[in-house]
C-alpha cells in the first residue's frame, strides 16, 4: 500500500485556485523531489499536508498510511508520522527549545501509547541528535527559534524530525538561506534518517540540494499539476533548461 | 449659588454611612486617628462611591458594582481558623514568615512571630492604633491619597492589618507573607498595612488576598510602604479572592535614592478586582520593575491602575502588565507615567498586553504620559489581540494537541512578565499556577 496517494486534488486560497488536479503517490521508503518555479503550488502542497486552517479541498482526496487526512486535526497527522520542515519556522518567544521539544516528543508518544522519556532519556536523546547537526547546546536554551540565523532556523528543522522519526517528512525548500556547509549538514541529517520505513517528499527549486539528498522520484509541479515525473536525471535537465517548457504546458 | 453636595443615596452608601455611626467610637485610635478617619469619611460622604463619570474610575463603577456594603466582619470563630490554615497554598512550600489575618483580623495563633530578626518588628495594626505606636503615628496616612474615596472608606474602617519596620541596614532574608483570608461569612473588611524599610535594608513582603467562592465578601486593603534610600524591596501581590468577592486595594509606596524595588501583582480570583498602584520615585538613582499578570475568565472584571510619579532625577522604572481574559471577562488597565520638570534623565518604558481567547472578552488599556522634563525617555506600548494561529499551527504540526499549543503560548506570554521576579520559587509557584489555571480551563 502507497503511504501517500494524493488524487486528483484541487485547492482554492482566497478564491484562487492553487491546486489543479494534484496526482501524486508516494511508497514507503521513497523519496520523490517536487521541483516547479515560483506560485506553482509546492508550499500550497506542504501546508496542505500538515493541515493549515486556510488550507482545505475543493476536490480530491489525500490518503495518507490509507486514512484521510482531512478528518485528522495537524496534531493528529504529526502523531500519525507526518513531518513538515517548514520554509519560514516559527520564531516563539518565551517557549524554550528543550520544553517545545520535550512536550511535541511525549504528546506523539502518549497518541502513540507510548510511555513519556524520563528527564535524563531526553535529554541524552536530544544531545546526541544535535550535536549530529552541529546545534550548540546554547541554542536549545534559547526560546524556539528566537534570534536564530536562517541556517540555525533550518538544522533546528532537521533536529526536530530525527527526534520525533515521521513516516512521511516533507520538506518545504530546505535548502532556501542555506550555505553550502549548512547543507551539506542539513542533508547528512536527512540521509541519516532514510530507510524503509520512511519517506520524503523533498520541494525545491535547485538541483543543488538534489546532489546531497539523491531522489528516487523527480516531479516537476507547474500550475497545481505535476506535468513531468521522471528520475533523478530529470534534475538535472531541469537545472540546464529551466521551467519554461512545462509552464507553457500546463497553461495549454 | 452654593455648589450643591451629592447626597448620599445607593443602598451601599447608606449602608455604609450607618455602620460608620455605629462603629466610630469602638474603632481604635486616639483621638488624631479618630479625626483621620472623619475627615476621611467626609470626603466619602461628599463624593460618595466613585462611578464612571469620575475619570480614575470610569472603567469600575464602583457605585454600579457594589450593589449592597456587607457587615462589618466580626472576629474569626475557631471553624474559620481552622479552614485558614491552608491558606497561601499557591506559594507551594516557599519558606516563608506568615501573618494571618482572617476577615481582616490579625489571628496570632496561626502566625509566625516568634524568634523575630534582629532589625524586623511586626505589630498588628489594632495594637499599634491602641498604643499608639511611634512609627505608626510617624507614617500613617502619610502616602495614600487623600482624594481616592476606596482610600478613603479604608481609612475610615481600617481595624487591622500589619505594622513592620525592618530597621536601618538589616537584611531579612525570609520572605514576609501577609495572608488575608476570608471567612465563608460574607463580610466587609477593611485591612490597613504599613511598612518601613529604613536605608540599606533589604526585604520581601509578599501579600496574598483568598477567600472562598459562594460568598461575596468586601475586601477593601490598604498599604503603605515605605523604601528607604539604598533599601530593596521586593513586593508581590497574590490576588485569588473566591468567585464572587469585591476587592478593592492599594499600594501606595514612596521610594528614596539609589534603591531597588520591585512590584508583581498576580490577579485570578475575584468577581471584581480593583488593584491600585501609587508610587513616587522621591530620590534619584532608583531602578524600579512595576509588573504584573491577570488571568480571568467568566464575567470577572479586573483593573488595574498604576500612577509612577518620577519625583526625581535619574531613576529608571519599567512596567509590564499582562492579562489574559477568556469567555466574557473584562480587564481594565489605566497606567499613567508623570515625570516631574526636576526629574531629568528620567528613564520609563510602560507596556501593557491582553490576550484575548474569546469574542465576547473585553481588554481596556489607557497608558498615559505626563512629562514634564525635558531630558528624558519616556514609552509606552499597548497591544491586545487573539493568539498567533500560526504559531499554534507550528506547535500543532509537531504533535502537540490545541489546548496544550495554547497554554504553552498563554505561559510564554505571561512569561515574560513573571520572568522579573527576582525570587525563583516563586516565580515557579506563580507559573505553577498558571498551569493550574489553564488546566481548568481546557
Amino acid at each position: 500500500m502507497a503511504l501517500l496517494e494524493i488524487k486528483n486534488l484541487h485547492v482554492e486560497i482566497e478564491g484562487k485556485e492553487i491546486l489543479r488536479g494534484l496526482d501524486l503517490t508516494v511508497n514507503a521508503g521513497e523519496v520523490h523531489a517536487i521541483m516547479g518555479p515560483n506560485g506553482s503550488g509546492k508550499s500550497t502542497l506542504a501546508y496542505l499536508l500538515a493541515g493549515k486552517a486556510a488550507y482545505t479541498p475543493t476536490s480530491g482526496e489525500v490518503l495518507f498510511n490509507g486514512k484521510n487526512i482531512f478528518d485528522m486535526a495537524p496534531d493528529e497527522r504529526a502523531a500519525a508520522g507526518m513531518f513538515l520542515a517548514f520554509q519560514y519556522p516559527m520564531e516563539i518567544p518565551g517557549v524554550a527549545t528543550m520544553t517545545f521539544l520535550r512536550t511535541a516528543l511525549n504528546a506523539q508518544r502518549k497518541k502513540c501509547g507510548d510511555p513519556e522519556l524520563s528527564t535524563p532519556e531526553f535529554i541524552k536523546k536530544v544531545r546526541e541528535t544535535s550535536a549530529k547537526l552541529g546545534i550548540e547546546q546554547d541554542m536549545l536554551r534559547r526560546a524556539v527559534n528566537v534570534g536564530f540565523s536562517g541556517g540555525e532556523k533550518k538544522r533546528n528543522e532537521i533536529l526536530q524530525m530525527a527526534l520525533l522519526e515521521p513516516r512521511l517528512a516533507v520538506l518545504d525548500e530546505t535548502d532556501s538561506g542555506l550555505d553550502i556547509d549548512a547543507l551539506k549538514i542539513v542533508s547528512e541529517g536527512v540521509n541519516r534518517l532514510r530507510g524503509p520505513g520512511r519517506s520524503f517528499v523533498v520541494i525545491t527549486h535547485y538541483q543543488r540540494l538534489l546532489n546531497y539528498i539523491v531522489p528516487d522520484v523527480v516531479h516537476v509541479l507547474s500550475h497545481g499539476r505535476i506535468v513531468k515525473t521522471g528520475g533523478k536525471e530529470l534534475a538535472l535537465e531541469l537545472e540546464a533548461r529551466g521551467y519554461a517548457e512545462y509552464q507553457e504546458e500546463a497553461v495549454a | 449659588m452654593n455648589a450643591e453636595v451629592t447626597t448620599i443615596k445607593t443602598a451601599a452608601e447608606t449602608a455604609l454611612a450607618q455602620a460608620f455611626s455605629q462603629v466610630r467610637d469602638r474603632l481604635p485610635g486616639g483621638d488624631a486617628v479618630a479625626a483621620q478617619r472623619a475627615a476621611a469619611f467626609d470626603l466619602f460622604a461628599r463624593e460618595g462611591l466613585p462611578h464612571r463619570r469620575v475619570e480614575e474610575w470610569k472603567y469600575t463603577d464602583l457605585r454600579a458594582l457594589m450593589r449592597d456594603a456587607k457587615p462589618l466582619a466580626a472576629p474569626p470563630d475557631a471553624a474559620a481558623k481552622t479552614r485558614a490554615k491552608g491558606a497561601g497554598a499557591l506559594l507551594g512550600d516557599l519558606e516563608a514568615r506568615r501573618l494571618v489575618f482572617i476577615d481582616g483580623s490579625f489571628v496570632a495563633e496561626l502566625s509566625d512571630i516568634a524568634n523575630l530578626e534582629n532589625g524586623l518588628t511586626v505589630v498588628p495594626l489594632a495594637q499599634a492604633l491602641s498604643d499608639g505606636d511611634a512609627t505608626l503615628t510617624a507614617h500613617l496616612g502619610k502616602l495614600a491619597p487623600g482624594s481616592d474615596v476606596a482610600v478613603a472608606l479604608n481609612t475610615a474602617f481600617m481595624g487591622d492589618g500589619a505594622v513592620i519596620r525592618i530597621a536601618a541596614g538589616s537584611t531579612i532574608e525570609r520572605p514576609l507573607h501577609l495572608i488575608f483570608v476570608a471567612s465563608e461569612k460574607p463580610a466587609a473588611t477593611f485591612v490597613r498595612s504599613l511598612v518601613v524599610v529604613e536605608e540599606r535594608a533589604r526585604a520581601m513582603l509578599i501579600e496574598s488576598h483568598e477567600g472562598p467562592s459562594g460568598s461575596d465578601y468586601q475586601v477593601n486593603a490598604a498599604l503603605e510602604l515605605f523604601v528607604g534610600e539604598q533599601a530593596h524591596v521586593d513586593h508581590v501581590k497574590i490576588i485569588t479572592e473566591g468567585a464572587d468577592a469585591l476587592h478593592v486595594s492599594t499600594l501606595a509606596a514612596a521610594i528614596g535614592a539609589q534603591a531597588r524595588f520591585n512590584s508583581f501583582t498576580f490577579t485570578a480570583g475575584g468577581a471584581v478586582v480593583r488593584n491600585q498602584l501609587f508610587l513616587k520615585f522621591d530620590g534619584e538613582g532608583t531602578v524600579a520593575g512595576i509588573r504584573g499578570a491577570t488571568l480571568l475568565k467568566g464575567r470577572q472584571h479586573a483593573d488595574t491602575t498604576l500612577v509612577a510619579n518620577h519625583n526625581a532625577r535619574d531613576c529608571q522604572s519599567r512596567e509590564m502588565f499582562k492579562a489574559v481574559l477568556d469567555d466574557e471577562a473584562h480587564s481594565v488597565f489605566q497606567g499613567r507615567i508623570i515625570v516631574r520638570s526636576h526629574a531629568q534623565k528620567t528613564d520609563a518604558k510602560m507596556m501593557t498586553q491582553a490576550l484575548l481567547l474569546s469574542e465576547r472578552a473585553e481588554a481596556y488599556n489607557k497608558p498615559e504620559l505626563e512629562i514634564f522634563a525635558d531630558d528624558v525617555q519616556c514609552g509606552h506600548g499597548a497591544t491586545s489581540g487573539a493568539l498567533d494561529d500560526d504559531l499554534k499551527f507550528y506547535l500543532m504540526a509537531r504533535g502537540i494537541p490545541t489546548a496544550e499549543a495554547e497554554a504553552l503560548l498563554i505561559q510564554a506570554f505571561l512569561g515574560e512578565a513573571i520572568e522579573g521576579i527576582e525570587h525563583a520559587g516563586l516565580r515557579e509557584a506563580l507559573m505553577d499556577s498558571v498551569v493550574g489555571w489553564l488546566k481548568a480551563r481546557a
